[in-house]
C-alpha cells in the first residue's frame, strides 16, 4: 500500500522517525517500527491491556489507536519507567511482591497504574481494583498485583 | 533482597526470595518469540467450516503460497499408544483435501509483513463441499454417526476400562446409591501471548533455528524433525521468555512444522504470530466432557464402590506428544481422587469429533472429576443428612503409602489434616450461622469445600503405564562452577513464568555454598540444556529440582575434596557457605571461586586425584509423588439473575517442603483463579454448524480482578521419600480443587430449591434456569 | 488481526469535516472517532472502511458545556471527561455514576459519547442515557444541520438514522431539576462486559408520589428506549418495594427481547425485571 505518512513518535523522551500506513496501530508502530518491544499485543482487540501505554499521560490501549493519531504525542511505555538502574517504584512493587510470574501482561498492568496513580494520587483502593480490572493476567490470580499496586501507590503518594 | 524468610534462615530453601527472573521482565527486556523481526510473514489460511471436502484452493497471482501438495514428502502428526484400544490417526500439517475442524489450516501464505500476509490471505478463495459436522460427543457416539476420519472404524479412539473383581458383589451391599450426571463445557487455557514461532535458516550451517513458544523444546525438535525427516542436528529449539503456557503449547502445534519447512525452503527466516482469534478457535481445547458417576455407601456413609462413564470430546487430531488419551486416561487412572475407595468399576472413552484438538489443560481432567466425584460427596452427604465435611472424614485416604483401585500408589499426605485446617480456618459453624440468617432475608450463601490429590512429579513409570510410544520423565541437569567462579546449571525443564531458576538456583545454594544471585539456570534451547521433557504436568521443581540437587551434591562433594587440599583438613571438617569452603571452628578458608579456577588452570596441584573441571551431571527420574489440598469456597447467589458472587476462596494446600512460599503462592493463585474462571466464566461454545461463537475475548471471558476475591492460603509441609528435594509439585492443583469447591458452594447456596447444578461453568442463565425449573421460584423473584 | 487498508483524512474544522463526508462517505467512508467499537471490528475485517475521517483534531468538538436547558456534548467528547460530575446537579451525578460502567478505564480515555450513539450498541450505556432522557441530537452535512430526537436517531442494532453524509456532531442532554432522583443498575458477566440488561430510572417526587417517571432499558431490545408501562406504573404512586417490583414486571412485560446463544427471551426478561426494579432501589439510596 501507498498511504504511508511520514510521522513522528515520541517515546519515552527519544523522537523516532517512521513512516506508516494509515492502518498502523500504534501497538505495532511502537513495537515494529521503533523496536521497543517491551510493550506487547496480548489480543488486538481492545479486551486484554497487555498494550497499555501513556500518550500525553493517559492510559490507552495501543491496539485501538492508529500510530498517525499519535503523532508528535508524548509517548510512555515500559522501557521509560526506570530512571537508569533505578527502578520506577511499581517495578519494585512487582518484584517485591510477586506481582508477575511470566511477564506477559507485566508492561501493560504497570503502565496502567502507573498512568491512572499519576492521574489520580489519591484514588481509593476498591477503585484501584476496578481500575486494575482492566487488563487480563492469567498467571497470578491477581492477588499479588492488587497487593503491588496498592504497595507502590503507598510510595508514589509519599514521592 | 529477602522479602519474607520463613525457618530459620540459614538456608535458602524456604524463603521468599525475590525472583532472578523479574528485572528483565519488569523493564519490558524479556525477549518474547513475536519481537524478532522476520523476513516473511506466514498467515494461514483457516477453515471456515467444521467437516467438508477442498474443492479448490485460488490465491492471487504471485502470491507466496503453501497447500498440502506441496508438503506431499512430510509425515502426519501421528502420536500412539500401545493400549487403551488405541486408534491412531494422522494430522496433516496443513488439510489434505479433507477439513476436519473450523479454524483447521488450509494454506500458508507469506509476505514482508504480517499486514500484506493477511490481505493476502483474505484473497485465497477456498472453495468447500461442505459435510455434517458433528460437534458434541454424544452425536459422535451414536449409531451410524459419520465418521470424523473415514479410515477409522468409529469415532471411539480410544477406551480404557477398569474394573476391580468382585466389584458387582461389593455393589450390591450399598445401603444407599448416589448417582451425578454431569457436564463440563469446552475451555481454552488462554495464555496472555498467543503461540508464536519463527524459523531462520543459517546459510553457511544449513540449520534452522526454530524460536516458539513451547513448553517441551526437546520434543518440539524431535516431532519437527521426524515429519521433515531431517536430522535433529539440523535444528535448534529455543524457547525464549514464554507468556504463560498452562498446557497449550506443550502439544506440537502444526504451524511450526510449516514454518521450519518454509525457511528451509526459502533460506530466509520467517515467523508467525497466532492472533487471539486463532488462539481461541484453533490453538488447543479442553475439558470437554460427559461424565456419568454413581457410588454405592454403606449405612455409615462409607464409600464402598464407584462406577464411572467418562466420555471425552477429544477433537478432530490427536495431540502429540500425549496422545488424545491424556483426558480421558487421567480420569479413568485418577477418578476415585482421595477417597479409600475398593471396588471401582470405570470405562473412559475419548471420541472424535468435527472440533478443534483437544489437549492438556492446566490440571488436565482433574478439574472436571474432581468436580463430579465431590459433587457425589455432596450428594451423599445431603442424602445422609450430614456435613459435607463429615461425609469426606469417614472417607479420606489416612494411612500411607496407600494402594488405590487403580493401583496408584500414594505417598505420604494430609488430606484429613488440610481439610480440618480448612474447616478451623473458614469457621464452618460461624458461617452455618451466617447463611441462616441471610437465607431467612433471601440472600443465598453458600460454602463448598473440595479435598483432592494432585499426583506431581512423576517420571517416566507412570507414563509408561499409559503405553505412550514417547514416554517423558527422567530430567537432567547440568551443573558447571565455570573459571570465573559463577554457576550455571543447564536443565532440560522448560519454564514459561513458575520461577524455576529461582527455585533451583536456592536448591543449588544450599549444596554448594554459592549464593543464588551468581547461579544462572540455563533453560529453553536445545543448543544449550541437556535433553528434557520441558514444563508441564506440575514436574518441573520435583525432577529439575532433584537432579539440581544431585548434580550440585556431585560438585559438593568435588569442591569439599578440593577443599581438603587447600586447606590440609579433612572434607568431613569442611563447609561450604557464602562463595566459601570454611574448616570448621577455625578461619582458614577458601574462596569457592580461587578452587574453580584452579579445577581448569591450576589442575596438576591435585596431583591426579582429582579429574579437572567443574561439571557434573544429575539426572532424575522418580515414581512420583501426590500434593494433595483442601479448597473452600464462598459464594452468593442472586437468584433473580442467577450471577455468583465469590466472597472468599481458602486454600490448606500441602506440596511437601516449600523452597520459595513466594512462588508457591503465586502459583495456587493462579491456579485458584483459573479454576475459578473455568467453574464460573469460561466457555468455548460451538453452534450447531461446527462455527465457534466465543472467538473474542469480549465472548470467552477470562475473570478479571473483579471475578477474583481474596484467596487465603495455609500450607501444609508432609515430607516424603518419594521427592528428593521434599519438594511436591504444585502448579496444577489451584485449577484442579477450585471448580469443585466453587460449584459446591453454589449448590449450598441452592439447597432450599431442591436443584442441582452439575454443570461448568455454572453461569447466570444456567443456574436462573435451574431455579426456574424448580419451581419454587415466585414471579417477584422471592422465595415463597 | 490487522485492519485492511484504508485512507485517513483529517479535517481540522466542521466544515472540512462534512464536506470530506460528502465526498468520501459513498466511497465507503466513515467517521473515526474515539475508535474504541470501530478498531476492533475493523482489527477482525468485519468492517474494512476505505477511508476514515479522523475528527480527533477538529476545533470546537470538544466542547462540553451548559447551553441553556441542556449540556452539550461534542462529538470529540470522551467517556473520561465524565468521570467527575461535570455540572452541579442530578445529572453531573447521574453521568458520572453511569459512566464508571462503560467497558475500563483506558477505553475511557479514547472513546467518546457521541461515538458510542453513532455505534448505536444495544448495549451502549450512554445509548441508555440519551433515550432515557429523552437526548436531541445535532446532525452535520455539507446539506446542513438537522436536529434529531433521540428516538429517531436510534433504529436498530448497530443502526442509525443518520444518512451517508451526515455525523453526529453533538449530543444534547435536558439538564435535570435538582429534585431528581436517579438510579442506574446494569448486568454483565464480567465488570466492563456489554451489559446484558441495563435499567435508567429517573423522576420526581412531588407531594410524596413519583412524577415525570423515565425509565429506559439498555441492552435487552434492538435499542435502547424508555418503556411507558413501567412508567404509568411510578407516576402518581409513593415509592414502595411493591411499587418498584411491579414495574419491573411492567418493563419484563414491555419488552421484545433479544435472544442469542447464551441468552433466552426469557432470561432476559428476568434480567429486565431485575435491573428495573434494583435500579428504582437504588434511586433511593
Amino acid at each position: 500500500m501507498s498511504d504511508k505518512t511520514d510521522i513522528t513518535l515520541i517515546i519515552n523522551g527519544q523522537s523516532h522517525a517512521i513512516r506508516v500506513e494509515s492502518r498502523r496501530t500504534l501497538a505495532d508502530a511502537i513495537r515494529e517500527d521503533c523496536g521497543q518491544t517491551g510493550t506487547h499485543i496480548g489480543c488486538e482487540h481492545g479486551v486484554c491491556g497487555a498494550c497499555t501505554v501513556l500518550v500525553n499521560g493517559e492510559p490507552v490501549r495501543a491496539c485501538l489507536m492508529f500510530a498517525q493519531q499519535a503523532d508528535g504525542k508524548q509517548i510512555r511505555t515500559v522501557e521509560g519507567l526506570a530512571n537508569g538502574d533505578e527502578m520506577h517504584p511499581m517495578q519494585r512493587a512487582f518484584m517485591e511482591n510477586h506481582g508477575l510470574q511470566c511477564g506477559f501482561c507485566t508492561p501493560g498492568f504497570l503502565m496502567l497504574a502507573v498512568g491512572v496513580l499519576e492521574r489520580e494520587p489519591d484514588i481509593s483502593d476498591r477503585d484501584l481494583v476496578d481500575v486494575l480490572s482492566s487488563n487480563l493476567c492469567r498467571c497470578t490470580g491477581y492477588q499479588n498485583i492488587i497487593k503491588a499496586v496498592r504497595a507502590a501507590a503507598v510510595e508514589m503518594r509519599q514521592s | 533482597m529477602t522479602v519474607h524468610t520463613k525457618g530459620s534462615g540459614t538456608t535458602w530453601v524456604g524463603r521468599s526470595i525475590r525472583r532472578l527472573e523479574d528485572p528483565a521482565l519488569v523493564t519490558g527486556r524479556g525477549r518474547f518469540t513475536a519481537d524478532m523481526p522476520a523476513t516473511h510473514w506466514v498467515r494461514f489460511v483457516r477453515s471456515s467450516v467444521a467437516a467438508g471436502t477442498i474443492e479448490n484452493i485460488t490465491a492471487p497471482e504471485r502470491a507466496g503460497i503453501v497447500t498440502a501438495k506441496d508438503l506431499a514428502k512430510l509425515k502426519p502428526i501421528r502420536p500412539m499408544l500401545s493400549k487403551f484400544n488405541y486408534v491412531a490417526v494422522g494430522q496433516p500439517i496443513l488439510a489434505d483435501g479433507v477439513v476436519r475442524f473450523t479454524g483447521e489450516s488450509i494454506a500458508a501464505v507469506y509476505a514482508p509483513s504480517k499486514d500484506q500476509a493477511e490481505d493476502i490471505a483474505d484473497q485465497v478463495e477456498v472453495e468447500i463441499s461442505e459435510g455434517a459436522p458433528l460437534i458434541d460427543a454424544m452425536d459422535a457416539l451414536a449409531e451410524g454417526a459419520p465418521l470424523v476420519h473415514a479410515d477409522t472404524k468409529h469415532n471411539v479412539i480410544v477406551e480404557g476400562r477398569i474394573a476391580t473383581p468382585g466389584f458387582e458383589d461389593v455393589w450390591k451391599t450399598a445401603h444407599k446409591v448416589l448417582h451425578v450426571e454431569a457436564r463440563s463445557h469446552r475451555q481454552n487455557a488462554t495464555p496472555m501471548e498467543t503461540r508464536a514461532g519463527h524459523a531462520a535458516y543459517d546459510g553457511s550451517t544449513g540449520r534452522v533455528t526454530l524460536t516458539c513458544t513451547t513448553q517441551m523444546p526437546h520434543l518440539t525438535r524431535t516431532a519437527v524433525c521426524d515429519i521433515l525427516g531431517i536430522p535433529e542436528s539440523d535444528l535448534r529449539v529455543v524457547a525464549p521468555d514464554v507468556g504463560g503456557g498452562f498446557g497449550q503449547k506443550m502439544s506440537l502445534a502444526p504451524e511450526y512444522v510449516l514454518l521450519v519447512w518454509l525457511a528451509r525452503k526459502l533460506r530466509s527466516s520467517v515467523a508467525w504470530t497466532e492472533d487471539r482469534r486463532e488462539n481461541l478457535i484453533a490453538s488447543f481445547h479442553s475439558r470437554d466432557q460427559h461424565v456419568q458417576l454413581e457410588g454405592a455407601f454403606d449405612k455409615s456413609g462409607k464409600l464402598l464402590a464407584l462406577r464411572g462413564d467418562i466420555v471425552a470430546n477429544i477433537g478432530a487430531y490427536s495431540c502429540f506428544p500425549t496422545t488424545c488419551g491424556v483426558e480421558p486416561l487421567m480420569a479413568l487412572a485418577e477418578l476415585p481422587g482421595p477417597y479409600d475407595v475398593r471396588a471401582y468399576d470405570c470405562r473412559s472413552r475419548g471420541v472424535m469429533t468435527n472440533t478443534c484438538p483437544m489437549a492438556p489443560y492446566r490440571g488436565v481432567s482433574r478439574p472436571v472429576i474432581t468436580f463430579v466425584l465431590e459433587r457425589l460427596m455432596d450428594k451423599a452427604a445431603a442424602a445422609f443428612g450430614i456435613e459435607p465435611t463429615e461425609l469426606r472424614r469417614r472417607n479420606l485416604i489416612d494411612k500411607f503409602p496407600y494402594t488405590s483401585a487403580t493401583g496408584l500408589v500414594f505417598d505420604d499426605g494430609s488430606y484429613k489434616e488440610t481439610m480440618e485446617m480448612a474447616i478451623k480456618a473458614i469457621d464452618l459453624d460461624a458461617f452455618r450461622k451466617r447463611q441462616k440468617i441471610a437465607r431467612d432475608a433471601g440472600r443465598y450463601l453458600g460454602i463448598g469445600f473440595a479435598t483432592f490429590s494432585e499426583r506431581t512429579g512423576y517420571g517416566s513409570p507412570a507414563f509408561a503405564a499409559r503405553g505412550m510410544e514417547i514416554t517423558p520423565g527422567f530430567e537432567t541437569v547440568y551443573l558447571t562452577i565455570d573459571p570465573s567462579g559463577f554457576v550455571e546449571a543447564r536443565i532440560g525443564s522448560s519454564p514459561h513464568g513458575q520461577g524455576l531458576r529461582t527455585s533451583l538456583a536456592q536448591i543449588i545454594a544450599d549444596e554448594i555454598g554459592i549464593d543464588p544471585e551468581f547461579i544462572k539456570v540455563v533453560h529453553g534451547d536445545t543448543d544449550r540444556s541437556p535433553y528434557g521433557w520441558g514444563t508441564f504436568a506440575s514436574r518441573s521443581l520435583v525432577l529439575s529440582g532433584g537432579a539440581s540437587l544431585l548434580a550440585a551434591q556431585k560438585i559438593r562433594a568435588k569442591l569439599l575434596k578440593m577443599a581438603s587440599h587447600f586447606l590440609e583438613a579433612a572434607p568431613e571438617d569442611i563447609t561450604l557457605q557464602s562463595g566459601s569452603a570454611h574448616v570448621i571452628g577455625t578461619d582458614r578458608s577458601v574462596t569457592i571461586a580461587s578452587m574453580a579456577r584452579a579445577a581448569y588452570h591450576q589442575t596438576h596441584i591435585f596431583k591426579g586425584e582429582i579429574e579437572p573441571g567443574l561439571t557434573e551431571t544429575g539426572t532424575y527420574d522418580p515414581s512420583g509423588t501426590f500434593s494433595n489440598a483442601c479448597h473452600v469456597a464462598i459464594v452468593e447467589v442472586d437468584i433473580e439473575t442467577g450471577r455468583v458472587e465469590m466472597e472468599k476462596f481458602l486454600v490448606v494446600e500441602d506440596a511437601g517442603l516449600i523452597i520459595n512460599p513466594m512462588i508457591a503462592d503465586g502459583q495456587v493463585h493462579g491456579g485458584v483463579a483459573q479454576g475459578i474462571g473455568n467453574a464460573l466464566l469460561e466457555e468455548i461454545i460451538y453452534d450447531e454448524t461446527g462455527n465457534i461463537l466465543t472467538s473474542t475475548l469480549a465472548d470467552f471471558l477470562p475473570p478479571t480482578t473483579h471475578e477474583i476475591p481474596e484467596i487465603e492460603l495455609h500450607h501444609v509441609e508432609t515430607l516424603t521419600g518419594n521427592s528428593i528435594t521434599k519438594a511436591k509439585g504444585l502448579g496444577e492443583g489451584g485449577a484442579i480443587g477450585a471448580p469443585a469447591a466453587v460449584i459446591s458452594a453454589i449448590n449450598d447456596a441452592l439447597s432450599p430449591f431442591g436443584i442441582s447444578i452439575d454443570e461448568m461453568p455454572a453461569t447466570p442463565q444456567r443456574i436462573r434456569a435451574a431455579l426456574r425449573s424448580s419451581g419454587k421460584l415466585p414471579s417477584n423473584g422471592k422465595l415463597a | 488481526m490487522k485492519p485492511a487498508p484504508f485512507t485517513r483524512h483529517v479535517p481540522r474544522t466542521v466544515d472540512e469535516v462534512v464536506s470530506a463526508l460528502a465526498e468520501f462517505a459513498p466511497l465507503d467512508g466513515r467517521i473515526l472517532a474515539g475508535g474504541q467499537s470501530l478498531v476492533p471490528i475493523m482489527a477482525f475485517r468485519m468492517a474494512r472502511p476505505a477511508h476514515l475521517i479522523d475528527i480527533n483534531e477538529v476545533e470546537g468538538l470538544d466542547r462540553l458545556a451548559v447551553d441553556g436547558d441542556y449540556l452539550s456534548i461534542g462529538a470529540r467528547v470522551r467517556h473520561g471527561a465524565f468521570h467527575k460530575p461535570v455540572i452541579d446537579g442530578p445529572l453531573g451525578k447521574l453521568l458520572a455514576f453511569v459512566v464508571s460502567h462503560i467497558a475500563h478505564y483506558p477505553i475511557r480515555m479514547r472513546g467518546t459519547f457521541c461515538g458510542s450513539l453513532a455505534h448505536a450498541d444495544p448495549a451502549s450505556e450512554w445509548c441508555l442515557v440519551a433515550a432515557t432522557l429523552d437526548a436531541s441530537l445535532v446532525v452535520k452535512s455539507v446539506r446542513g444541520e438537522r436536529i434529531v430526537p433521540v428516538t429517531d436517531f436510534l433504529e436498530g442494532i448497530m443502526s442509525t438514522s443518520l444518512a451517508e453524509d451526515e455525523f453526529l456532531a453533538e449530543a444534547r442532554l435536558p439538564l435535570l431539576p435538582d429534585d431528581t432522583k436517579f438510579g442506574f443498575y446494569e448486568f454483565s458477566r464480567r465488570a466492563g462486559d456489554f451489559a446484558m440488561s441495563a435499567a435508567l430510572v429517573t423522576y420526581r417526587l412531588v407531594d410524596g408520589v413519583i412524577a415525570d417517571a423515565h425509565v429506559g432499558i439498555g441492552g435487552a431490545e434492538d435499542r435502547a428506549r424508555r418503556i411507558l408501562e413501567a412508567e404509568d406504573v411510578l407516576n402518581g404512586n409513593a415509592p414502595s418495594p411493591d411499587l418498584f417490583v411491579a414495574a419491573g414486571e411492567a418493563a419484563a412485560n414491555a419488552i421484545e427481547p433479544l435472544e442469542d446463544i447464551q441468552t433466552t427471551a426469557e432470561y432476559r426478561c428476568d434480567l429486565v425485571r431485575a435491573v428495573t426494579r434494583r435500579a428504582l432501589e437504588r434511586s433511593l439510596l
